[in-house]
């Protein structure tokens, strides 16, 4: 069964869109140290996918893995619809486009001259036309002539993101694209993502920010050495956390029990603070009108119901919290 | 994916660009080769009129092999810096990302290198030539050093031996962990170059044109032997993990099927489908 739990993740993609990523039983060590181990999933054409995970999880040598700069140690994938292998290196490396935590770009040369390098190595038969355009995706033409070295890290990010966008790539990797940028910056750099999912482009976005991957992701995985859940975000609250109402009363209740436990689809109940109440119930959008009946009838003053969100982060640090290994990373 | 010779063009364009732009490597490339001007223009105006021809010949030959030094031993510090330099400021990881060849990145690199280092060369030996001309007291020097085997060595000595001197240097920069270390080492690459030279002015060697072509031939093979050692040496993943490949791509052996799989499936529900 534990196969099929796997084949399950691989298929779950968005539904009749061919594969951009197929990733099967992928495991890299080096030497005794193992980065990533036995990871399979599958990202369909023109998805945004997150991949979260702690420090040191391996989510940045499987993005090397995938974008052919290192090499598994077992297990196979297609990238781009190309087997990934040493022989197809450069043909999948054609077709993608990695940006690196740190953009890398040559401080002594101009953001122009940054990207005809890059337009050259891509072979671009229109190499200023596609710079013009990829600079103005990123809204950095004004920008064009000055040297790397004397602009920001929000720029020097946005530099890094107009290079990915020069060859046109069908897959995009973007590895902590918003890492150490102001809130500024980073919503620009967010901004930037939503345009690629616009224009069909597939993301494959590794993040630590989980509310970035809550709203921008299609789908999120959770790495921690080995995929500890793939799906989309409110998938994964509802699997891993029962849903709930919080209530909270004027005053304590008098006989809570007696309360909750004779309203419908309460599964269980337990107190939070003085006068707080969370209680687990399986559909909360029709167990609230019947509850706040239940306790005007107990002469309970309401101050209010509400259903319990739990986010991405909720989600993330549950899994986390379950793997000891994580936090010694 | 064929090797391709406008990869190349643009990773040697970048180098010049860079070169440039770098106050240190200009100010390396413009202040050194003074150094070797000195001492030939010294011994060439110190040969007086009456110095015998034969004399003359053995000191502008002498003059002639300092010469050769600089194309060997210019580019040592700036090959050296090549690949780990770039491995530094976090440049290189994002050129690998391309579809550049290894063979192309080293080649635009080594390039990037000889050409600067040859064209000092050739303009030192150039201005020897004319000061010769103009300035020297005996006019058996200026026949010395027009001498059509010695144009034609400088012609051929100055990119052998600046090769020679740039792949041991990219060698060291593509497995060196530190820039400083890499040109540390880098100037090394200069010592056999440097011994031939003193081999021959200490007369343990005489110069002649056959064995100039032999020496030629050797450094020949050398820096082709030399490329091809250190496209091998050349491993990304160790550039850019610091550990060595172990297996190639898809080459691996899959986990027993009943190895235990910790992902979990998240159940869909709804007509969604999987797809």
């Amino acid at each position: 069964m534990a196969a099929d739990t796997t084949t399950a993740a691989r298929q779950e993609r968005q539904p009749g869109k061919p594969s951009a990523l197929e990733v099967d039983h992928l495991t890299k060590r080096f030497g005794s140290r193992t980065a990533f181990e036995d990871v399979s999933f599958s990202v369909a054409q023109g998805e945004v996918f997150g991949f979260l995970g702690p420090n040191g999880a391996g989510k940045t040598t499987t993005v090397r893995t995938l974008g052919t700069l290192i090499a598994p140690t077992s297990g196979s994938a297609s990238v781009a619809g190309i087997p990934l292998d040493s022989d197809n290196g450069p043909e999948i490396r054609q077709r993608i486009a990695i940006m690196p935590e740190n953009p890398g770009l040559y401080r002594r040369l101009t953001v122009t001259e940054n990207l005809q390098l890059f337009a050259g190595l891509y072979a671009q038969r229109h190499a200023a036309a596609r710079i013009g355009e990829a600079l103005e995706a990123v809204n950095l033409t004004a920008r064009a002539r000055d040297l790397c070295g004397s602009l920001s890290k929000g720029l020097l990010q946005r530099v890094g993101l107009a290079r990915a966008l020069l060859n046109d790539p069908a897959v995009m990797f973007l590895d902590e694209p918003t890492s150490g940028l102001d809130p500024v910056a980073a919503h620009e750099v967010n901004d930037l993502i939503n345009g690629l999912r616009q224009r069909g482009v597939t993301v494959f976005l590794t993040t630590h920010r989980l509310e970035e991957a809550e709203r921008l992701c299609d789908r999120v995985a959770i790495l921690s050495t080995t995929l500890r859940l793939v799906g989309r975000p409110d998938e994964l609250r509802e699997q891993l956390f029962s849903r709930s109402l919080v209530v909270e009363t004027l005053t304590p209740l008098a006989a809570p029990d007696d309360v909750f436990n004779s309203t419908d689809g309460v599964e269980s109940w337990r107190q939070q603070g003085a006068s707080g109440y969370v209680l687990s119930v399986t559909d909360p959008r029709n167990i609230a009108p019947r509850l706040t009946r239940a306790l005007v009838a107990a002469g309970a003053d309401v101050v209010s119901i509400s259903e319990s969100r739990h986010s991405l982060e909720d989600v993330y640090l549950q899994l986390i919290a379950e793997d000891p290994k994580a936090s010694l990373r | 994916m064929k090797f391709s010779f406008r990869r190349l063009g643009e990773v040697l364009r970048k180098e010049l660009r860079e070169y440039r732009r770098s106050p240190f490597i200009v100010v390396t490339m413009a202040v050194l080769p003074l150094v070797f001007l000195v001492e030939p223009l010294i011994t060439i105006f110190r040969i007086g009129p009456a110095v015998p021809a034969t004399t003359v010949d053995r000191a502008v030959g002498a003059t002639f092999l300092v010469l050769l030094i600089a194309p060997a031993l210019l580019p040592a510090v700036i090959a050296a810096y090549s690949v780990v330099g770039e491995r530094e400021q976090g440049t290189l990881e994002p050129l690998l990302t391309t579809p550049l060849r290894r063979e192309e990145l080293l080649l635009g690199k080594a390039l990037g290198v000889v050409v600067p280092a040859v064209a000092i060369a050739y303009l030192l030996f150039a201005i020897i030539q004319v000061c010769a001309r103009l300035f020297a007291g005996n006019a058996a020097v200026v026949t010395a050093l027009g001498q059509s085997s010695h144009i034609l060595a400088e012609i051929l000595f100055a990119p052998l031996l600046a090769g020679w001197s740039i792949w041991v240097g990219i060698g060291i920069s593509t497995r060196a962990s530190d820039v400083r270390v890499a040109q540390q080492l880098g100037t090394l690459s200069s010592i056999p170059p440097l011994a031939v030279v003193a081999l021959v002015s200490f007369n343990v060697f005489t110069p002649s044109v056959t064995l100039a072509v032999v020496f030629a031939l050797v450094l020949l093979v050398a820096d082709i032997v030399l490329f091809r050692i250190v496209v091998a040496l050349f491993d990304r993943e160790r550039l850019i993990t610091g550990a060595s490949a172990r297996r190639s791509p898809g080459g691996g052996q899959l986990p027993p099927a009943d190895a235990p799989r910790q992902i979990r499936r998240i159940e869909r529900t709804g007509g969604g489908g999987d797809g």
